[in-house]
């Protein structure tokens, strides 16, 4: 059954289009969570140093408290989810914790600790909640329509985070510029988030395991399945991606954008994301995951090719956000969708946790190398270093993902 | 699980409910913005003699050195940094969350020269000695990636040609003598020497913050020593006021300290809490820079230069010292 559902499949009643309540219901969670934390992203900077007048060394400091709470949280709640079988729970925890960290940010003042503190507790609560939501989705799917349910989802969340910064002007512009309001108002959107979570997503209640297995052999049992395939593939197409920051700075070194358009940037490609995600979801189900996932790496080579290529203006302008949003769209839910067909129902949360922690993981080795080469060789030639890699990682990754478990 | 009826029925009212909260308190919450003072100016007329002007609250304002906490000339012009010298007075105006700042040049009498718009947050800015070179730094946000959580973007106008350059990231950096390419790479805090073209600033990269000598003219810039930030080159050009990182490590704190140009000998000064200012030199044998207090509030304090003595409360409520005459 494995291989069957990585390939092309033809959904039994044929009703391609139509994706699950529950589906539905979730992708309204993220959309709406997705504006609260997009709007305490868009203003937090300036917050921290127009409003606080932080030093850049305390701006830094709490910057990487940001990123290094989700990877540990995000395995503990996929672990938990599956060990109580309670998705809906844990997820809710998660969306909880983040909603109670906006008040938290209100209630901080000027206290540099008691800021990363409630930061930290926000990025705790996405850790905790990101793999037994897409574990939810995957059950109550059918694995053919997979692809389809994921790119629904993606879409909603790529709209939430789209209306996030547009929402935070517009509370700013009512509050005359001043910043508590902005995250009273994500506060209130956050609980809204949780209560749509609470009242219209419906929990999967898997039959209770016969034994309590300890935790070890719970790992050792998600990653069997994985081990193989997945996760080295996940890992191998995370080395593939350099990260937004360095191909928007080199985008704008190339076309020479006034700074003030670069978050522009990262709209525009928003945009080409939460456009295409869904029919490309729906392409994937059609005529095969891997192929779509394929096309998908193909945009991020075009990408890096582009980046020294000799084009330059307003075309590379239009061209890179577009592709680069195009790679999100072919690769980030389709990879969830491979996964949720291939692992068992009551290892799922775990087992997504693990694929999307290697994945961040890798990526993170692959910004620094790109950094080095940039360092070394300057732009140009890390663009065609790093094409080179995605190129060569790509046909691996996909022998990988072909190969009979 | 209740009917989908009333489940929607309960949504669409929280919905209301909560709306009506965040709109409700972001219309009645305080603005941010204060109103600005009416006229030109306010507080006490003052002496006569050599003066200090400092920010007052964000309100650019004149002291007399001689008395520099008694009466205080506050004009209605705001600004987040400010600095002058010989009949050039330099503003970084305020960053709102809905505007973005400017550089904008002055004549004494503060009518507006030029005006330079501008993407961050103000953070140094100097004018040269003969009052003709502009040099501004600003924090940029979304500039940063994988491994540093800020960014700075350093400027310079040389008011006599209109040259302008937007960011030394332009400049050729030679590091310990090689030639140097970095993403990283980050400016702040100019100095510039009597020449109006050799500079001193501080290059941040790989996690280090190196003090450089740069060529105006030439477009250059090379590393002469590590752990030097926010350098100020004294009146007489013989040495260089700076914030030294305590143990190499900012997140220490940094210790106010002066470097002799000649030898490199490095004195630390007698004030011991942490400064993050570019210090301004009240005469060759004084620095003055602000500290800020738990609440906010900013004061500029003086030391001498030399390591002796201990630090004075030179304007109360107030930053951006500089000497205007």
């Amino acid at each position: 059954m494995y291989l069957s559902t990585l390939g092309r499949t033809r959904s039994a009643d044929g009703s391609r289009g139509a994706v699950g309540g529950t589906v539905l219901a979730l992708g309204a969670v993220s959309l709406v969570t997705d504006v609260s934390a997009e709007m305490i992203t868009a203003v937090l900077p300036l917050y921290l140093v127009i409003g606080l007048q932080f030093s850049p060394a305390a701006y830094g400091l709490i910057d990487g408290l940001y990123t290094g709470a989700t990877v540990l949280l995000r395995l503990a709640g996929g672990h938990l989810a599956d060990r109580i079988s309670r998705h809906k729970a844990v997820a809710g925890a998660g969306y909880l914790l983040s909603a109670l960290a906006k008040l938290g940010l209100l209630a901080a003042g000027t206290s540099a600790p008691l800021i990363g503190l409630a930061i930290t507790a926000d990025r705790a609560g996405k850790g905790l909640r990101t793999a037994p939501r897409d574990a939810l989705i995957t059950l109550t799917e059918p694995p053919e329509r997979l692809g389809t349910a994921f790119g629904v989802h993606r879409t909603m969340d790529a709209t939430g985070a789209f209306l996030g910064p547009l929402a935070a002007v517009g509370v700013l512009a009512l509050a005359g510029g001043a910043f508590g309001p902005v995250f009273l108002a994500s506060f209130c959107v956050a609980l809204l988030g949780v209560l749509i979570l609470a009242l219209f997503v419906q929990d999967v209640r898997l039959p209770a395991p016969r034994e309590r297995k300890p935790a070890l052999s719970q790992w050792r049992e998600a990653l069997a399945p994985a081990r193989s395939r997945l996760l080295p593939a996940a890992c191998l197409l995370g080395l593939a991606t350099v990260g937004d920051g360095f191909v928007f700075l080199l985008l704008q070194r190339r076309t020479d954008l006034g700074l003030g358009w670069f978050p522009l940037l990262a709209v525009g490609t928003s945009l080409a994301y939460l456009l295409l995600a869904a029919p490309l979801g729906r392409l994937a189900d059609r005529f095969g995951r891997l192929r779509v996932m394929i096309s998908g790496h193909a945009c991020l080579v075009a990408v890096y090719l582009l980046l020294d290529g000799p084009l330059g203006g307003w075309p590379l302008l239009v061209l890179i956000p577009l592709l680069y949003g195009t790679f999100y769209a072919a690769t980030d839910g389709i990879l969830m969708a491979m996964a949720g067909a291939v692992l068992p129902p009551e290892l799922r949360a775990t087992g997504l946790a693990l694929i999307q922690s290697g994945q961040a993981l890798s990526y993170l080795v692959s910004s620094v190398l790109f950094g080095l080469a940039w360092q070394a060789w300057g732009p140009g030639p890390a663009c065609l270093a790093a094409a080179a890699a995605a190129a060569v990682v790509l046909p691996v990754a996909v022998l990988l993902l072909r190969r009979k478990p | 699980m209740t009917s989908l009826r009333r489940r929607l029925i309960v949504t669409v009212l929280a919905t209301v409910v909560l709306a009506g909260i965040a709109l409700g308190y972001a219309a009645l919450a305080p603005s941010a913005a204060a109103p600005a003072p009416s006229g030109v100016a306010a507080g006490s007329p003052l002496g006569s003699g050599p003066r200090l002007q400092v920010l007052t609250n964000g309100l650019l304002s004149t002291v007399t050195r001689a008395d520099p906490g008694g009466p205080r000339e506050v004009t209605a012009v705001r600004c987040d940094r400010a600095h002058a010298a010989a009949g050039t007075v330099a503003c970084l105006t305020p960053a709102q969350a809905l505007t973005a700042t400017s550089l904008v040049v002055m004549d004494s009498a503060l009518r507006p020269r030029t005006t330079i718009p501008l993407t961050g947050f103000p953070n140094r800015l100097r004018v040269s000695a003969s009052g003709r070179m502009v040099a501004w730094t600003l924090f940029i946000d979304g500039h940063s990636y994988a491994t540093t959580g800020f960014s700075t973007q350093t400027g310079v106008l040389d008011t006599r040609t209109g040259r302008t350059v937007k960011s030394l990231e332009e400049f050729a950096v030679t590091l310990d003598g090689r030639p140097y390419r970095n993403a990283d790479v980050n400016f702040w805090g100019v100095t510039f020497t009597a020449d109006d073209n050799r500079f001193y600033a501080t290059l941040s990269t790989g996690g280090r913050r190196y003090l450089v000598e740069g060529d105006f003219a030439a477009g250059t810039v090379r590393t002469l020593r590590d752990n030097v930030e926010c350098p100020s080159l004294s009146p007489d050009g013989s040495r260089i006021a700076f914030k030294a990182a305590i143990g190499a490590d900012p997140a220490q704190g940094w210790r106010l300290s002066v470097l002799e140009v000649a030898g490199g000998r490095i004195t630390p000064l007698a004030e011991t809490r942490s400064v993050d200012d570019q210090p301004a030199w009240l005469d060759d044998r004084t620095v003055a820079y602000a500290l800020q207090t738990g609440d906010g509030t900013n004061n500029t304090w003086s030391v001498p230069a030399d390591g002796s003595g201990t630090p004075v409360l030179l304007v109360p409520g107030a930053n951006s010292p500089a000497v205007l005459a």
